[in-house]
């Protein structure tokens, strides 16, 4: 018997003439949890495809559990033990977690007859595998992401699975989270399964893996032990770059506060939060989901107006009770989620960047767009913020993460602002863009933008800003220097319960 | 607790309650609404609309809509009327099901060719086809309204029992084909709830990539749901026209938007994945008895009009909240763990 669950040999695989893997390699041991990294593009979805039987390889052989193959079908790589979980986890939002949990088992037996009575229990059987407390009646479409996710698991259980993929499986999940969902790896590993986590976040990859893979435009950079690994290294593994982290200096801080909040509060969100925005300064916000950053954020972009407490803007107390207000003081926000809050995604790109800017844009009397010149402003962003695209008549969503955040941006960069507010602004980005996007502040920093970051991704914060504000329970609980803290003492005071 | 706890959240519950309440307004201004002879009446105009729900609930569930199913009752009903009057026909009535069946399954049949194979949108397909089997009935078969064959008629006529009442000196007849209602109601319960063909349709309305990850064959459940729309729809053309004693070939068309609000009041979800039976019933009826028991109440029936669509409004505006409102929970109770 090999020790290995998984080989996959000289794997090629192209798209009409697009190579999407060029001669990939992954070998995974009974029991071992791998992680496969790469950016977006680099072939990893291609790659799972492949091992489970979607794609059929050009060249190249899969190898599982001793067997050789050449192609394979979906079928047969179950029946080998290969069970992949979606990013979408492949659930049905308006059944009960019950038949979540069985209708796959009852269809891979051919039953054309439900009872309910056995739906049970093998909803029952699922569940106990890793210890999971749900109500079964429960429609799924009323769980936590989390529990969404602990369902795909099960269900991936019941069918004797013996390696088991998760393709980005913390992107949606709390840090929490995240930790209950490493605890149920590890069990699973525990039982000898093995885990091919599919993640490009560094701290995960460090945290659960014992060997990693990764892969850039569908080759193998590196594969190894994760303890062999680092920060640098890894970064430079998936982007071929080399990057420089060093910390953000702010350059002219002078005079007044552009922004200054005094004794903000609202009710359950936050209270008696007071700070002041310098220009040229990067300020964070760090804490805990339900924290009041989001809140906070929300309230000085208008959309969730304050209810008591003052905010001034370059001295002048303001009122902001729409977004109206708050662009007419030049603050500007860029949302954590911005599929649904910052963009529209079917429409071009073009489109999605001039359309802040439209009054400017078009004829005065009538209100006609001036197209030459809205090609001129498109074409300079695309510039100017190298957004990877040729043809900006696209629509957004074809782009990846980075790039879509970079369309965001550039929407408010041409308006006239004084304060950019910006929500987790690299979450499920890749991390070149990351650095673009952190490289693009720092010198609108520089040229004297007030932008403030609200994050939980502390490392970002830590390299990023000149002062970071931690939030708990809804206030301002401690200002610190980047420069004289780590990140675990910052995790300490964002997480401390005391 | 619990269970009174999810009985408060169902939409089915609210309609019921809607109902009563109605009923007992009726009640109280004419003593009128709880009579034999007004339950009678009421049942027996619930028969049509309610066995077309059955159909086009099975659409929404499924993720789409369909909005040609009283066309193709009104060409399967005219159709087989025509052939059956041409030969003189004098057997039995069920020879006239199987041919409004048949017919509504060759019309059902192009609509889930349309929409399984090529992927067309569901609303542009059926209001397409619809307009094709109206113009076929008014110019191929030139449609006029037609008497029906003795069979039909004799079966139309049958009742079940006939309930009285003294003070109007009225008599109202329970339609036999009610029993064909109730039995299309069990065979439709039947499929959506205890076959995987029917868990597929609600698995496929739900997330259709999911559906066919697990393994459904999304392509069938499609065809299956078109298919049976159009069987459905051959028979309640049919048992529109014995109900009726004749043949009229265009005054179905119209109703399709009544039921497919009746269906949406009563729980289903437009977006699909989710509904149920007794909640599309208690629609069809509480619809039913705003257009036929406001009358009691002394008001006149251009008000039924405003008042059918004030409670569309309502009850679809109702569930639609009550969707937000759990979702904000979530958002709390996530933000809290």
């Amino acid at each position: 018997m090999s020790d290995y669950i998984l080989r996959v040999e000289n794997v090629k695989k192209s798209f009409g003439g697009v190579k999407a893997l060029k001669g990939v390699n992954l070998e995974i041991k009974k029991g071992e949890i791998h992680c496969l990294a790469g950016e977006n593009g680099c072939g990893k979805s291609t790659l799972i495809k492949v091992i489970s039987g979607f794609y059929t390889a050009d060249e190249g052989t899969i190898e599982l559990n001793g067997k050789k193959y050449a192609r394979i079908t979906p079928a047969e790589a179950i029946r080998q033990g290969v069970q992949v979980i979606y990013q979408d986890f492949s659930i049905f939002p308006s059944l009960t977690v019950m038949e979540n949990l069985a209708l796959n088992m009852e269809l891979m037996n051919k039953r054309k007859i439900v009872s309910y009575k056995r739906f049970r229990r093998i909803a029952e059987e699922a569940v106990s595998k890793i210890g999971f407390k749900v109500d079964l009646d429960e429609l799924v479409e009323n769980l936590t992401v989390a529990d969404k996710q602990l369902i795909a698991i099960c269900r991936a259980l019941l069918s004797n699975a013996k390696l088991i993929i998760m393709d980005e499986p913390t992107t949606a999940l709390t840090k929490k989270e995240v930790k209950a969902l490493f605890s149920v790896i590890k069990g699973l590993q525990a039982q000898g399964i093995a885990i091919l986590f599919v993640s490009h976040k560094l701290d995960e990859v460090f945290e659960i893996s014992e060997r990693f893979t990764i892969l850039r435009n569908g080759e193998n950079v590196a594969t190894g032990n994760t303890g062999e690994l680092d920060r640098a290294k890894f970064a430079f593994y998936m982007t071929g770059r080399e990057f420089n982290e060093e910390p953000f200096e702010p350059k002219n801080i002078a005079g007044e506060p552009v922004l200054e909040v005094r004794s903000l509060s609202l009710k359950n969100g936050y209270r008696d939060v007071s700070f002041k925005l310098y220009r040229g300064e990067i300020l964070g916000i760090t804490g805990l989901l339900g924290s009041g950053r989001t809140e906070l954020a929300l309230s000085l972009f208008g959309i969730y107006p304050a209810e008591s407490g003052e905010i001034r803007i370059n001295g002048k107390p303001v009122r902001i009770k729409s977004v109206k207000d708050a662009m007419k003081n030049g603050i500007g926000y860029v949302p954590s989620d911005r599929l649904t809050e910052g963009l529209f995604l079917p429409q071009s790109i073009s489109r999605n960047i001039v359309v802040s800017k439209l009054d400017r844009l078009s004829t005065k009397k009538m209100g006609f767009l001036k197209n030459k010149e809205i090609a001129a402003e498109v074409e300079k962003w695309i510039q100017d913020l190298s957004i990877a695209t040729n043809d900006a008549a696209r629509p957004v969503q074809t782009l990846s993460g980075g790039n879509q955040q970079k369309v965001v941006l550039s929407r408010w960069l041409a308006t006239e602002l004084s304060v950019l507010i910006l929500n987790g602004p690299t979450v499920g980005v890749d991390i070149g863009s990351k650095y673009d996007i952190h490289a693009i502040l720092r010198s609108l920093a520089a040229k004297g933008l007030a932008i403030l970051i609200i994050s939980d991704d502390l490392p970002e914060v830590l390299f990023n800003c000149n002062r970071v504000l931690i939030m708990r329970n809804g206030s301002i609980v401690n200002e610190i220097n980047p420069r004289e803290t780590t990140e675990k003492q910052l995790a300490e005071m964002a997480t401390d319960v005391s | 607790m619990l269970k009174a706890k999810k009985l408060f959240k169902r939409t089915e519950f609210y309609i019921l309650l809607t109902i009563i309440v109605l009923g007992i307004l009726i009640q109280a201004r004419s003593g009128q609404f709880f009579t034999g002879n007004n339950l009678v009446d009421l049942t027996r105009s619930m028969v049509v609309p309610a066995m077309f729900a059955i159909g086009a609930q099975m659409v929404i569930i499924s993720g789409g809509i369909d909005v040609s199913f009283t066309a193709i009752a009104s060409l399967a009903m005219y159709a087989t009327t025509r052939i059956l009057l041409d030969i003189n026909y004098q057997g039995s009535v069920l020879l006239a099901y199987a041919m409004g069946a048949f017919f509504g399954l060759l019309m059902g049949v192009l609509n889930a060719i349309l929409i399984a194979r090529f992927k067309f949108p569901t609303l542009i397909v059926t209001l397409g086809t619809s307009s094709i089997f109206i113009g076929i009935m008014q110019g191929v078969l030139g449609a006029h309204e037609l008497p029906i064959a003795d069979p039909m008629t004799a079966y139309g006529k049958a009742k079940l029992f006939s309930a009285y009442n003294d003070q109007l000196k009225l008599s109202s007849d329970m339609p036999v084909t009610v029993l064909l209602l109730i039995a299309l109601l069990i065979i439709a319960f039947f499929i959506m709830r205890y076959t995987m063909l029917g868990r597929g349709i609600y698995a496929v309305g739900g997330d259709e990539v999911s559906a066919q990850r697990a393994g459904f064959n999304v392509f069938a459940i499609h065809v299956f749901v078109y298919c049976f729309v159009g069987v459905v729809a051959g028979i309640t053309g049919i048992t529109r026209a014995c109900m009726m004693l004749n043949c009229h070939p265009t005054n179905l068309i119209g109703m399709e938007l009544t039921v497919i609000a009746a269906v949406v009041l009563g729980g289903t979800r437009v977006t699909g994945g989710s509904g149920t039976l007794t909640g599309a019933m208690l629609g069809v009826a509480l619809m039913t008895v705003m257009s036929n028991s406001l009358i009691l109440l002394g008001i006149p029936t251009y008000w039924q009009k405003v008042f059918t669509g004030a409670i569309i409004l309502i009850g679809t505006g109702v569930s639609a909240y009550q969707v937000i409102r759990s979702k904000r929970r979530l958002v709390t109770t996530q933000k809290g763990a």
